[in-house]
């Protein structure tokens, strides 16, 4: 079969309970515009068990087609089943591309399909787009047209580099939750649904689930957070740190903080941004009374849009913040937690 | 029972990353370590050998250096160690390296495979699911704990907001987290030992069951269109305002970025 065969762009929907996470929303928001720029579909991927009632939200956010693989074996993410699912979809309708969200599912779905079906994949992108692949011409090599070029940071966030998959169908990526836009939602609007099943029979390779243990939210991995809202020294104490967890509430995000923050036992190292903790690449990083030593900023520089507040305007936390706010994070926070909850509630 | 663990070594990124005039990285000059996640691995098989008496054989790729990550594994504890090295194998993305890896643990038994959830250069966490796949047992990635119970792993399977306790049939591979635990030391002993020890080096002709069309830069899938060093973004925007201006101006910038 020629690669020209395959056709339309297609995103795994992941829903967690039940519930899509907001990744599916984000992929269908990209496939989109990719789906433009090829002239064909966006089809979501919805796998799980009595998840036909989810259909609906991704078709009013931009799916054209949703394929529905609903099984009990489906009903909590195991490797085995789903990566069989996304296989059989895969094989059965031949699309030209594949977006899977680079969760701790994602991560571990997509390179068990694609070890499957033989094709490449590109993880942790934050850019995806159409074009030719070599760039530019090359004499000897073949310019192929319509690739999908996906960016990604390596290295520790130190290089950029872009990648194609001219040979192999999909070309497949996962993409960093927090980066892509969701598309308007549309109320009303209707995919077409199409139920799959390419039947589920237990074997070796099947995990047993003995116990879910659900966390609270500050213990959750930073690492994995799309918004941070890290405090320093200048919060002043731990129990301050709740005008943080607070704006943290507000708008979606985690806690985290500085290494001053952990030696003066505020909060626990599990939450420390830095050279000794942990590098962090959120959507949003919040830098609220932190001065910005050299051994933090190399654990988040990466973040994709920094917010500082400092009553300190010579704080070198200013010189990699992207909005920096002099001020008292007394002040502020208590206004800034209530005007994002107001604007959450609008929306 | 027989533990492989698979390492990888790798520039050590903490320290900063160097490159050379043309802009590629420049591995020579930088620090290397063994990777993180990896090692952590490493000292989950090391606990179950302490516990069980397991033989830990440690498996890497590389250049002939990576030999140091091998000797750095004996000198903590690890009974063998084999180091995959060929030009042929150089260039390879996940799903070529997958590919080698799963080639030289067809030559050997195990009752447990254990690589790192990822590896700091690369931080893709592909090449622990995709030797699973290529070898047809089960994977739980994501390891925070691992314990052994007759004939089968029980692994807390990390999430978002929750984890797992998941039960795999051995043999099973097992992707390991850096938090899992605290790495032991090496011993001035088992330093020692380490370098009396043989290391095996293999080449492609020891590959079991591996295609050549899967090995190498020409095995694989993806290609690099263009990589560039990341441009350090400098300082943006400082504002000196009232609070409650203050606010507006960041709730401004939010908004504009579709954050809210």
């Amino acid at each position: 079969m020629s690669l020209a065969e395959y056709k339309g762009v297609y995103v795994f929907a992941q829903q967690v309970d039940n519930e899509v996470s907001s990744i599916a929303l984000e992929l269908i928001g990209k496939g989109k515009d990719l789906a433009k720029d090829l002239d064909t579909t966006v089809t979501a991927v919805l796998i799980g068990h009595n998840v036909m009632g989810l259909t609906e939200v991704l078709g009013e956010y931009g799916a054209d087609k949703v394929i529905v693989v609903d099984d009990p074996e489906l009903k909590e993410y195991r490797t085995e089943p789903y990566t069989h699912a996304l296989t059989c979809v895969i094989n059965e309708f031949k699309p030209d591309i594949c977006l899977i969200g680079a969760t701790a599912i994602g991560r571990d779905l997509g390179p068990r399909v694609c070890a499957r079906i033989h094709t490449g994949l590109t993880a942790d992108c934050t850019q995806l787009d159409i074009g030719d692949f070599p760039i530019n011409p090359m004499p000897g090599k073949e310019q192929k047209h319509n690739q999908l070029l996906m960016t990604r940071p390596a290295f520790g966030g130190n290089t950029i580099a872009t990648i194609a998959c001219p040979e192999f169908r999909p070309q497949m990526a996962t993409v960093r939750p927090g980066v892509m836009q969701k598309a308007e939602r549309q109320i009303g609007r209707k995919a077409e649904i199409i139920e799959f099943n390419p039947g589920f029979e237990p074997n070796e390779r099947y995990t047993e689930i003995l116990e879910i243990v659900k966390e609270v939210s500050n213990i959750a991995d930073i690492m994995d957070a799309t918004i941070l809202v890290s405090g320093g020294r200048g919060v002043g104490s731990a129990e301050n740190f709740k005008l943080l967890q607070d704006l943290a509430d507000a708008i979606g995000g985690t806690v985290s903080c500085s290494r001053a923050v952990v030696d003066a036992g505020w909060m626990p190292k599990d939450l420390q941004v830095g050279q000794t903790g942990k590098t962090v690449r959120p959507h949003v990083y919040f830098a609220i009374g932190i001065s910005g030593a050299i051994q933090h900023v190399a654990g988040m520089e990466e973040s994709d849009i920094i917010v500082a507040i400092n009553k300190d305007e010579t704080a070198p936390i200013f010189d990699v913040a992207d909005y920096g706010v002099v001020g008292d994070l007394n002040k502020i926070l208590p206004v800034l937690t209530q005007k994002i909850k107001e604007a959450k509630a609008a929306n | 029972m027989k533990v492989v663990v698979c390492v990888k070594q790798v520039p050590d990124t903490k320290g900063g990353v160097k490159f050379k005039p043309d802009g590629t990285l420049d591995r020579a000059a930088m620090l290397t370590i063994m990777n993180p996640d990896d090692k952590a691995g490493l000292e989950a098989a090391l606990r179950i050998k302490d516990q069980y008496g397991a033989e830990v054989t440690v498996v890497t790729m590389g250049l002939p250096k990576a030999e140091e990550v091998l000797r750095e594994a004996m000198a903590m504890g690890a009974d063998h160690g084999i180091l995959v090295t060929d030009r042929v194998l150089g260039g390879a993305d996940t799903w070529a390296t997958s590919q080698t890896i799963a080639g030289a643990l067809r030559n050997l038994e195990y009752d447990l495979i254990i690589t790192g959830r990822q590896a700091i250069d690369g931080d893709t966490a592909q090449v622990g699911p995709q030797i699973s796949e290529h070898l047809g047992l089960p994977v739980i990635s994501y390891a925070q704990d691992i314990k052994v119970e007759g004939d089968s792993v029980i692994v807390q399977r990390q999430y978002d907001d929750r984890y797992h306790i998941v039960k795999a049939k051995m043999p099973c591979l097992v992707t390991a987290l850096a938090e899992l635990n605290e790495p032991r030391y090496m011993t001035p002993g088992g330093i020692f030992d380490a370098y009396k020890k043989d290391i095996t080096v293999w080449g492609r002709k020891d590959l079991t069951g591996v295609e050549d069309s899967n090995l190498g830069l020409k095995g694989s899938p993806t290609q690099i269109a263009k990589a560039s060093d990341k441009v350090r973004k400098g300082a943006g925007e400082k504002v000196v305002l009232d609070p409650t201006a203050s606010v507006d101006y960041i709730v401004g910038k939010l908004t504009e970025k579709h954050v809210l």
